[in-house]
């Protein structure tokens, strides 16, 4: 694809979002296939899920008691959590792209969209810290 | 085996042959496919399959997401002929006729929708027809307001929501018939905002191969319009391409190109927000979200392949009607209404 003329951090972003982006894609295509095989026990057995798969997820939660949040991290052992890591890097993957053309702004002296794209990494972290819930 | 079903789908669909023409090998595709979407929207017994009948289900677990899957394997297909994102399809027909509570449907939404962007964003950066001198302002806002309308739709009980989405879905039909599409808007000149944030460039048209000067207008009308989308999108699991397009095309006086593929840079940053929220209050359910991800993504290359033999407009109406059937049915559901 010939590049000429497109500002640098558009191909800098371009670059960091297809790579994270695919590793994303990977983790979870890979995880959904130990998952479904039973390679890798999952904390609510398959069986049971045509049972829960209704039900409003607040309501799944207390039932199987889990935590919200990243409780799920400590159970990358188990075939549903680990496909959570997946998704968490596909809905993540737009951070590194973002911090990776700061510099080039922040070189060219455009401070208002250095922080812009730090402003935009600061959503993602608050979106992503689990602070935000829904209150009861 | 992506490449050989493309390259069957495109022996079927031969240009001149196609959904437009009578020959055999374009009713062949009309013959398989269309029956199969309708019968799938149609079928009486996914009426019943509405969360609370799932009880009585005696399917193996594996069913439902094959058929996921295999929906969102066709959905990927069609989407991109009919110039719609993955979640404006998903969440209205999946939440209407799959026995998945819609809080599950909307994280999964917003996957699909995010990795649809995702897999097209590089390429639009690259090609300059996404600008992140555009995105990027319009992106933080929408991302703010999405994940507050997230936690609203995680909080409102479900009937409410789903009213919510049938009139959404409902609008964004009219918003598909009604919105006229600008390829090269004029703008008399740049409000201060737009100057200031340097809303403007030159791409090169892949079409004629002329390089187009252009700048936009109406900055502070198309923030306040995205602080609405972004909340639209947190809410439903919509991918919200179908509102950004207009806003940056009619509102603001992006070229058509550059608004679309603007669109897509934006819904990645405000997909991923809202997702993380529906993830983080355990609405991600991976034996939905994955077969969902998975089958747009793999139907979407080969939607890609038949971009140029399948005519967009037949599609986009074969679209109009899906999406006129789920909002009625997201409505009547909403409202307690049988079908």
């Amino acid at each position: 694809m010939n590049t000429k003329g497109i500002e640098p951090e558009q191909i800098r972003y371009a670059e960091w979002l297809r790579w994270s982006g695919w590793l994303g894609l990977a983790v979870l295509v890979g995880a959904f296939g130990l998952y479904v095989s039973g390679v890798l026990p999952p904390v609510i057995p398959v069986e049971h899920l045509p049972q829960i798969w209704g039900l409003p997820s607040r309501e799944l939660m207390q039932r199987h008691e889990l935590e919200g949040g990243w409780s799920w991290i400590h159970s990358l052992g188990r075939g549903d959590m680990l496909n959570l890591l997946g998704i968490a890097i596909l809905s993540g993957c737009s951070a590194l792209p973002l911090l990776a053309v700061t510099d080039i702004y922040l070189r060219r002296g455009d401070r208002l969209f250095a922080a812009l794209c730090l402003l935009q990494v600061a959503v993602l972290v608050l979106a992503a810290s689990g602070l935000i819930a829904p209150g009861h | 085996m992506i490449d050989s079903i493309g390259s069957r789908l495109q022996r079927l669909a031969r240009p001149g042959s196609g959904w437009r023409a009578a020959s055999p090998a374009g009713r062949g595709v009309r013959r398989r496919v269309v029956p199969l979407l309708l019968m799938v929207l149609l079928c009486p017994e996914l009426a019943d399959a509405a969360p609370g009948a799932v009880e009585t289900s005696a399917a193996a677990w594996w069913v439902w997401p094959l058929a996921l899957f295999v929906v969102c394997f066709f959905l990927g297909i069609i989407a991109v002929p009919a110039g719609v994102g993955g979640g404006v399809l998903f969440v209205p027909l999946v939440s209407g006729f799959f026995p998945f509570h819609l809080d599950y449907v909307r994280g999964a939404g917003l996957l699909v929708a995010l990795s649809s962007a995702l897999a097209a964003g590089p390429s639009l950066l690259r090609s300059g027809l996404a600008n992140m001198r555009v995105a990027l302002p319009l992106a933080l806002i929408a991302s703010c307001s999405s994940m507050f309308g997230a936690l609203l739709g995680l909080a409102l009980p479900d009937s409410v929501v789903r009213i919510a989405l049938g009139i959404a879905i409902l609008g964004i039909v009219a918003v598909m018939l009604l919105a006229r599409k600008s390829e090269y808007p004029e703008v008399p000149s740049s409000d201060r905002l737009a100057l200031a944030l340097g809303m403007n460039g030159v791409f090169v048209d892949g079409a004629s191969g002329q390089q187009v000067a252009w700048r936009m207008h109406r900055t502070p009308q198309g923030l306040a319009l995205f602080l609405f989308i972004g909340v639209l999108a947190g809410m439903f699991g919509l991918g919200a391409g179908w509102a950004n397009v207009p806003a940056l095309n009619l509102v603001m006086g992006a070229p058509l190109k550059v608004a679309a593929g603007s669109s897509s840079f934006i819904l990645s940053l405000v997909d991923s927000s809202a997702a993380w929220v529906y993830l983080n209050n355990g609405a991600v359910l991976p034996v939905i979200a994955a077969p969902s991800v998975i089958g747009m993504m793999l139907g979407a290359k080969i939607g890609a392949r038949l971009l140029h033999v399948l005519k967009a407009s037949v599609i986009r109406r074969l679209v109009i009607v899906m999406l006129l059937f789920a909002g009625g049915r997201a409505l009547m559901v909403g409202l307690g209404i049988g079908i």
